[in-house]
């Protein structure tokens, strides 16, 4: 067990690495200059700012010089907001697009599994037929469109009733939370529903289920040991990646809801060429996510004892 | 066969019985994890604790937007419009612009220039945010560290008037030969390269601001980059600013004009540029003031919201590229060009967000003259929208060209919604009018700006934004030597003019020289004039006096108060 963790944390260390050159290379081909702005600088100003960023040197050399930066963990300065250390903005933005993301998952967990039990028991009845239907819009519809329509209706609910019973945008306690989150977890939880129904389905047909029910357990425990903790395998097995890609994707939630997440920082930085921040978030979002699937991984075996032989 | 042992109905309902518990269960671990969240979420709380109202009349303070997180709050750095908000209420320089957009006394009590020297008294009672007296070394070591190379300030260049500035900015002479001196405490004195008569102008904008040096060094080069990593010489001071999330500025008590501020406080309580949160936002009661988009404003009048609309100064035209070997060098196919293409309709047809106006010169209609607007002193000459003199031009051109068709016009445009439908008029236009293809190069916003220096286009969607309120701030754009003239057009005329506007000291004759280098680019047919931008936008009606303006901060609430009768 300790040898398989430690082979997969250096499979993940060797991941990231390759992350941070492919990133490295890839951005400094990207067209465009990240010194220019609006204002044209003389040539002299251009050269201070590229002193001062270490852009005069050849590609080679920065490379080395980024990753021995990177080992020490320090990522450098913004290029657009020059006195914030790269460093500072993602411990600063981070914890909040975090916050946001797990509290998106709980719900879409908690909303997955329960729904999809409720269609795999009630299948081709009418609770199945509805919640599948509202699994479909939740999947085809993007989380703009919730989050915009998730605003509305606060307002309109605010207006209804004289006072605000939820904050319509912005940051700072639980109520202004609840909405973004629904809106961000709203695709991973219909996507949870139909994978917990269809792995419900095929489990109430197993040969351990039934040899269960001619044992004459009881249903309750039928339904606990058997069904529940089976179907929910390959749930897990998708909410590691899940985690990381809701707490790494919700860009347009966070601008919707004036949400100071990282996730904006995340694009932005790539639509203004910020070189720093760019390879900043995309290190760290990287190392995040191999990290949660090694996580996952490690807690499948613990869930599962039979993956544990390999 | 058998039926199956299981027909599950028994079972089923026991199964739901488990669902419940698992739902009740869900529903507790929910709650606890709310309890844990939301103390985790007080760490990174905003100020205002986040429902607070638009307008707080108790505490006499009202709650505002930004559309980004301020990018640098350091006068010597770079100065966008977002900071330039903030700074303009939290910072003054020696003069500055009042209510009407005049120049008025600031730190600097009096003031005189006289030829290249101008001599600054500073207030007695100018005071720092903690207290300290502002001096003329606070001055003297803001503008000196600005030009300092190893600073790399982007907007070094404003200081260049001031003698050898630009030397020691390049590195070839020493950052104390630069002319500006700290004569006293109280007494500044500036040496210029040459007299200029918009200096005055100058020096109200933001890089020109005192930087207290002591406190400068005690932080560490974090300097600006919290709210308490940097002191403040305006009516406001700046208590807290969670990054991207909230900015707090309360009235500073060491301000040398309390009667000023009207307000104790403003929270920018929300930083995003999403329109339709920032209408749900103003809808909801929680900001005092929203810009409006085309689509909305119809509700907003239905609604019979307080409306407004100002200009923000930019200008926004097409650029020709003049490098040697492309077809825009010909004088003719970019007369065709102007006259094929109508830039009301681009306006009103197409664009059709309130507040744009067609833009008839490189000199928006708003800038002053010598007395009046430059427009009304010097009227831009107009062309009339005319597709049959424009074909006859394009004929020429192809004579003088030596080509029997124009090859396609790479026309470079960045990303935006509005330069994206821009593109899509002209290239259409082009098209129906004149037959020539247009292939649209649509780049990120810093991309567009570095195939507009090594000259990848035909034309360019290019814009301007002023400095300072004086029509140079637009005039010089086409000088030979301006590195912002990316289409390399060249007219020694035209040179001449812009040194008149730079150096002359008799306001009439500097007008008239802009007056002439507007009908020079209109003979030359340099430019293709779009739209001057503006805004239109909904105040809360019990908040009155919010400034927005053209030049110094875009939105000012310095002189804004609440009004409760006037509802």
């Amino acid at each position: 067990m300790w040898r398989y963790t430690l082979k997969r944390l250096l499979q993940g260390l060797v991941t990231v690495w390759f992350i941070a050159t492919a990133t490295f290379f890839a951005m400094h081909n990207v067209p465009g200059d990240p010194l220019s702005g609006e204002r044209a600088a003389t040539p002299e100003i251009r050269a201070n700012l590229e002193a001062r960023y270490g852009l005069d040197q050849p590609l080679a050399t920065q490379y080395i010089i980024y990753l021995e930066n990177f080992i020490k963990g320090d990522f450098g300065i913004s290029y657009t907001q020059r006195n914030r250390q790269v460093n500072d903005i993602i411990r600063e933005h981070f914890p909040v697009s975090a916050t946001l993301g797990i509290l998106a998952v709980m719900f879409a967990a908690m909303g997955g599994v329960l729904f999809g039990a409720l269609t795999a028991l009630f299948r081709n009845r009418l609770p199945d037929t509805i919640i599948m239907f509202m699994v479909i819009l939740g999947i085809s519809v993007p989380s703009f469109v919730f989050a915009a329509l998730g605003q509305l209706l606060l307002v309109n609910i605010n207006d209804l009733l004289g006072f605000s019973i939820l904050p319509v945008a912005g940051w700072g306690t639980v109520s202004h939370m609840l909405m973004p989150a629904l809106v961000l977890g709203m695709g991973t939880m219909a996507y949870l529903t139909r994978l917990m129904r269809s792995s419900m389905l095929e489990i109430i047909n197993s040969d351990y289920v039934r040899t269960a029910k001619a044992k004459g357990l009881p249903p309750e425990r039928i339904f606990a040991k058997h069904q529940l903790r089976n179907a929910i395998m390959p749930v897990i097995t998708v909410l590691g990646p899940a985690i990381a890609a809701i707490t790494t994707g919700g860009f347009v939630v966070e601008l919707v809801f004036a949400i100071p997440g990282l996730g904006r920082y995340f694009v932005q930085a790539v639509q203004q060429l910020d070189y720093t921040v760019i390879m900043g978030t995309t290190v760290f979002y990287g190392a995040f996510l191999v990290f949660m699937v090694i996580l996952v991984d490690l807690l499948y075996g613990w869930i599962d004892p039979r993956v544990r032989l390999q | 066969m058998h039926k199956p042992i299981d027909s599950n109905e028994g079972f089923n309902r026991s199964a739901s019985r488990q669902l419940a518990l698992y739902g009740v269960g869900a529903v507790l671990a929910f709650v606890l994890l709310m309890l844990g969240l939301n103390s985790a979420a007080s760490l990174t709380s905003t100020s205002t604790g986040g429902v607070a109202g638009a307008v707080d009349v108790e505490n006499n303070e009202i709650t505002a937007y930004l559309r980004q997180d301020p990018p640098e709050l350091n006068t010597m750095g770079a100065a966008d419009a977002v900071s330039g908000i903030v700074l303009g209420h939290v910072m003054e320089g020696l003069l500055r612009y009042d209510e009407h957009g005049e120049i008025v006394a600031g730190l600097a009590e009096r003031w005189e220039i006289e030829g290249d020297t101008a001599t600054f008294w500073i207030r007695d009672n100018a005071r720092w945010s903690n207290g300290e007296p502002i001096t003329a070394h606070d001055f003297e070591f803001a503008w000196k560290t600005t030009l300092d190379p190893a600073t790399a300030s982007q907007y070094a260049f404003i200081l260049y008037v001031i003698k050898n500035a630009a030397a020691a900015n390049n590195g070839e002479l020493s950052i104390d030969d630069v002319g500006v001196r700290a004569l006293d405490d109280k007494t500044l004195q500036v040496t210029l390269e040459q007299p200029i008569a918009y200096f005055e102008k100058m020096v109200a904008f933001a890089t020109f601001s005192p930087v207290n040096e002591a406190f400068f060094n005690s932080t560490n080069g974090r300097f600006a980059a919290e709210a308490e990593s940097l002191l403040y010489s305006g009516p406001f001071m700046m208590t807290s600013w969670v990054h991207g999330a909230s900015l707090r500025i309360e009235k500073n008590p060491y301000y040398w004009d309390q009667s000023r501020a009207k307000l104790d406080a403003i929270n920018f309580a929300y930083v995003t540029e999403d329109t339709n949160t920032l209408l749900n936002l103003f809808k909801d009661g929680r900001i005092v003031q929203v810009d409006l988009t085309a689509e909305m404003l119809e509700g907003a009048m239905q609604q019979g919201w307080v409306l407004d609309r100002f200009m923000d100064g930019s200008v926004f035209f097409i650029d020709f590229n003049h490098r040697d070997g492309r077809v825009t060098t010909n004088k003719n196919l970019r007369r065709a060009m102007v006259l094929a293409q109508d830039a009301n309709e681009l306006v009103n047809s197409v664009i059709k967000l309130p507040g744009y106006v067609p833009a008839k010169s490189l000199f928006p209609a708003w800038m002053r003259g010598a007395s009046r607007t430059l427009h009304e002193e010097y009227p831009p000459p107009e062309a009339p929208f005319n597709v049959a003199l424009a074909k006859e031009h394009l004929e020429k051109a192809k004579q003088e060209l030596g080509l029997s068709e124009i090859p396609p016009i790479i026309l470079l445009a960045d990303t935006s919604p509005v330069a994206t439908i821009s593109a899509q008029y002209y290239q259409e236009t082009f098209k129906k009018n004149l037959g020539l293809d247009i292939v649209i190069d649509q780049q990120i916003f810093r991309q567009r700006l570095a195939k507009m220096e090594s000259g990848e286009f035909d034309i360019v969607l290019s814009g301007w934004g002023p400095d300072y309120n004086d029509p140079l701030t637009f005039g010089d754009y086409y000088a030979s030597w301006n590195l912002n003239n990316r289409g390399h057009y060249r007219n020694e005329r035209l040179d001449e003019l812009v040194r008149i506007g730079q150096n002359s000291l008799d306001n009439e004759e500097r007008m008239a020289a802009f007056g002439e280098i507007q009908q020079i680019l209109f003979d030359e047919s340099v430019l293709i004039g779009n739209y001057e931008r503006g805004r239109v936008y909904a105040t809360d009606p019990r908040v009155k006096g919010i400034l927005r303006r053209a030049i110094g901060a875009e939105t000012d609430y310095t002189y804004a108060y609440i009004d409760l009768d006037a509802q």
